[in-house]
């Protein structure tokens, strides 16, 4: 078998994640006073895999390792061994251990055994306790691994008895290949057992009547032969035992065939135990699981990034080309032949065109689309272990979990969104005692909220603890010389203190009951995917964090403006409006900012012409246009020289090349092939300094004139 | 650009890629500018384009030119006269842009720089580049590798880097983070 393993490793890696992840929640899953037979076969099932992949892939220390695991959820299986809380936190470090060995694989390097080896000792304890009670062949396994283990050093080589199911032939296994593949290792012989072959009327030319004993020399280890009956293990009968050597052989001549007949019939045992598995219900999963992992590494790109796409998302866009290329043949078989008559058939056929392109260009944005609870699986043992350590009772309550969300931004909202879930967790909800005080439910709740909104996404944090202390937040802000005590602040500024870079210092995480640990951070990554995060929260009743996303990076609704020669891009989320303004509605408040007043509210006015630095057509209100944007929170009227079209555009990069540009968040191409700029709100907001200090003075002056 | 530039830079574009294939020691790709002739490693030579509109960038270092589509793929331009303090010129039909592959500390940049003409490719032995020290304390000194010499003429040989696309200019942009 000279094929070159090491390209199916990426696919065997991320089945393995998958496997872990299903065994991870199927063992939070677990209720311990009615334990599941389906959820145990989950867990077994998917152990049993990563350890024939490993197995595969000559990963023995996972292979290792899972062995133990996957023994103990056998006797569990088969009800032997009574499953307590303690085991599910075990195998819960298991699932960890395996996770970072695997880790360390893809990595490229070597695994790190040290809890490895702990854990494997703490399930041999558990193994070998429950060995008392068990039946033989769990004790002679055992006795049979350590035999195997202590000769193993005295090896001189291997005696193999292999009988291959009937079938071998025709599931293309040779044993002829894998005696070939076995006498690279040493030197071998082969001896024939003819026994079974039936009369020469009654066989079957195509199944194998036959077994064989063979005889390795040398100084192969158990591994190495097990590796090459890898693929029939499953289907046949194999003992191998290890060749002592001679001096010892004729010491021990008593004992040896006693320990053969041992390991020989716990051999065979294991197998049947194999073949039982595959003869109950469950089995047809597991083997046909099996053939579709083969085909699957055959199709599988050597890709380190690959996304999985419905076959029905494939369909629709199989479809919506059909139906293109319909409509492009009747387009040029009436071009063939054209006439002015033809005209408003032409005209037609180019709206359908373009309604195809679009119901295309939507449908392969779908294909990147995930349900967010890609993101949200991993939060019941986030919140399992945080609760355990914190001695908190938690409930967590998932909603929405089938909303789709751009893989893009799925990756990278995770871990703003652990950072919230632990806040929550960690300074929202109170302890028992405090919530039983408070008139609470002792069991505190945390709710992971998804659904679209418009061409949005929302994810809502909720939790029903202590909420935010207003006062303490204030005096706090005012300490840190965020804000003046003489300040007059509403409740959702208050609130909204918290993400305020400032704020996150070690003090204020003691302080005031540790809100706003790196809060600026989370914000700062929520923005830079185009989305803003909120909070509402109520004293006593809990909080509500909330962050809205876009659906997509990879496109943006635009409205596209001009200044001077040059061609912008708002994103249409965020204008509210656009104005042609006159004289009475301009204001100039100190630091020489023009204000416009709109409907009692007063709204500082950026030039852009001003602030880009580029020379406009009109350089004064008066003769421009308004565009009202807002980003932050905070509203700015961009003075522009004109509005154009409205049009979706493509987003690239302009730091894949240059570098980060202030007031821009990134660049389209436009129809004919120039560049155009995309604004962005909050860069622009501070581009033109329209700080918090600007708008408290506006919002001062708002005061004013209302009283 | 007519028939004819386009045809030469056709030529000049196929014997690049003949260079290429080439021994990679030492070519240089060389093109003038302001009446100097300018030389840049081969192997960083993208490709050779005639000019295109640019898309200005706010803001921007004064000798960025501004962003211009390559292919669906942004790539900023920049005026290597500005940072060799020769005179400003306005680019038309006639200028070329060379696109180059920089190598910064993480990838590597692709950017365009808009010369007057390419002119040939050369082969530069070790011994035939000579350091410039009458450079060396200025600001362009720093991309200048050293000076190739052939039998008839001198060649300043480029070393590209990260610089061209940071802003020179301290005042602005303390300027701009502090806004």
């Amino acid at each position: 078998m000279s094929v070159d393993l090491s390209q199916f490793h990426q696919v065997f890696f991320e089945e393995s994640y998958e496997g872990l992840d299903v065994m991870e929640s199927a063992l939070l899953n677990i209720d311990l006073s009615e334990i599941d037979d389906e959820t145990i076969n989950e867990i077994f099932r998917a152990a049993h895999s990563i350890k024939g992949g490993s197995g595969t892939f000559g990963f023995q220390e996972i292979a290792g390792f899972t062995h133990v695991v996957e023994t103990l959820l056998d006797l569990i299986r088969s009800d032997q061994f009574e499953m307590k809380a303690d085991h599910v936190d075990l195998f819960l470090k298991s699932v960890d251990c395996i996770r970072t060995m695997i880790n360390q694989l893809e990595s490229g390097t070597p695994c790190d055994m040290e809890v490895a080896d702990e854990l494997k000792a703490i399930f041999t304890v558990l193994l070998d306790g429950e060995n008392a009670t068990s039946n033989d062949s769990n004790e002679a396994d055992l006795i049979a691994d350590a035999n195997a283990q202590d000769s193993q050093s005295g090896v001189e080589g291997w005696q193999i008895y292999f009988k291959p199911e009937l079938d071998i032939l025709r599931t293309g296994n040779d044993p002829v290949r894998m005696f070939r593949e076995l006498s690279e290792l040493g030197e071998l012989s082969v001896i024939a057992v003819t026994d079974e072959i039936p009369s020469i009327t009654d066989i079957d030319p195509e199944a194998c009547y036959m077994a064989w004993n063979l005889t390795l020399y040398g100084s192969a280890t158990q591994e190495q032969v097990n590796e090459v009956f890898e693929w029939v293990v499953d289907d046949s009968e194999l003992v191998v035992t290890p060749l002592i050597l001679q001096a010892e052989v004729l010491e021990g001549t008593q004992e040896n065939p006693a320990i053969e007949d041992a390991s020989d019939e716990n051999e065979i045992i294991s197998v049947d135990d194999e073949s039982d598995e595959m003869a109950a219900s469950d089995a047809v999963d597991v083997k046909s699981s099996v053939v579709k992992k083969v085909v699957a590494k055959k199709e599988a790109k050597t890709e380190n990034v690959s996304i999985r796409v419905g076959t029905d998302k494939i369909d629709d866009l199989i479809n919506m080309v059909g139906e293109l290329v319909i409509t492009q043949s009747m387009l040029s078989e009436l071009g063939k032949e054209f006439s002015i008559e033809k005209l408003p058939k032409l005209m037609e056929g180019l709206e359908q065109m373009s309604m195809h392109t679009r119901e295309l260009q939507e449908n392969v944005m779908r294909i990147r689309m995930l349900p967010i609870s890609f993101a949200f699986s991993r939060f019941p043992r986030l919140v399992h272990d945080m609760s355990k350590n914190l001695n908190k009772k938690v409930e967590l309550v998932l909603l929405g979990e089938q909303t789709e969300l751009d893989k893009t931004v799925m990756e990278r909202i995770g871990d703003p969104l652990v950072h919230l879930v632990r806040n929550s967790l960690d300074h929202g909800l109170e302890l028992p005692e405090q919530r039983l005080a408070a008139g609470k439910d002792e069991m505190g709740k945390i709710t992971l909220n998804a659904f679209h909104q418009g061409g949005n996404i929302i994810i809502q944090i909720i939790d029903d603890g202590a909420g935010l202390n207003k006062e303490r937040i204030r005096s706090k802000a005012i300490e840190n010389g965020l804000v003046s005590a003489s300040d007059n602040l509403s409740d959702d500024q208050i609130n909204d203190l918290i993400f305020l870079p400032g704020f996150s210092t070690a003090e204020a995480v003691t302080d005031i009951s540790g809100r706003g640990v790196g809060m600026d951070v989370v914000r700062r990554n929520i923005q830079e995917l185009n989305g803003s995060v909120e909070v509402e929260s109520k004293e006593g009743e809990g909080s509500v964090f909330t962050i809205r996303l876009p659906l997509t990076l990879a496109i943006l609704d635009g409205q596209l403006i001009s200044v001077g020669e040059q061609v912008y891009i708002f994103p249409l989320v965020s204008i509210v409006e656009s104005i042609q303004t006159h004289d009475q509605m301009i204001h100039r408040v100190s630091g020489g900012c023009d204000v416009l007043r709109l409907r009692n509210e007063y709204i500082p006015i950026v030039k852009l012409w001003d602030v880009f630095n580029v020379k406009p057509k009109h350089e004064t209100v008066e003769d421009g246009l308004l565009v009202i944007v807002e980003g932050d929170n905070i509203k700015i009227a961009v003075l522009v020289d004109d509005l154009l079209g409205q049009q979706q555009v493509v987003i690239k990069s302009i730091r894949e090349n240059y570098r980060p540009v202030h007031g821009v968040s990134g660049a389209t191409i436009l129809g004919d092939g120039t560049v155009s700029l995309i604004l962005d709100i909050s860069g622009l907001i501070k581009l033109a300094g329209v700080g918090r200090d600007t708008y408290k003075k506006i919002s001062d002056a708002n005061d004013n004139e209302a009283a | 650009m007519n028939n004819e530039t386009i045809k030469d830079l056709d030529k000049i574009n196929n014997e690049l890629s003949e260079a290429q294939s080439d021994e990679p020691s030492d070519q240089y790709l060389t093109f003038f500018m302001a009446g100097e002739e300018f030389g840049v490693d081969i192997l960083a030579v993208q490709e050779i384009r005639g000019w295109e509109p640019i898309t200005a960038i706010p803001n921007s270092p004064s000798q960025v030119l501004g962003f211009t589509n390559l292919r669906g793929t942004i790539a900023p331009i920049i005026d290597l006269r500005h940072c060799f303090g020769v005179e400003a010129v306005s680019y038309g039909s006639s200028s070329v842009v060379i696109i180059m592959s920089v190598q910064t500390e993480k990838n590597e940049k692709i950017m365009g720089i808009a010369v007057d003409a390419v002119s040939d490719v050369y082969n530069f032995s070790k011994s035939n580049i000579q350091p410039s020290p009458e450079l060396s304390q200025t600001k362009q000194a720093q991309y200048v590798k050293g000076l190739g010499s052939t039998d008839e003429k001198m060649v300043i040989l480029l070393e590209l880097t990260e610089q061209l696309i940071v802003d020179t200019d301290v005042v602005s942009e303390r300027h701009l983070s502090r806004g």
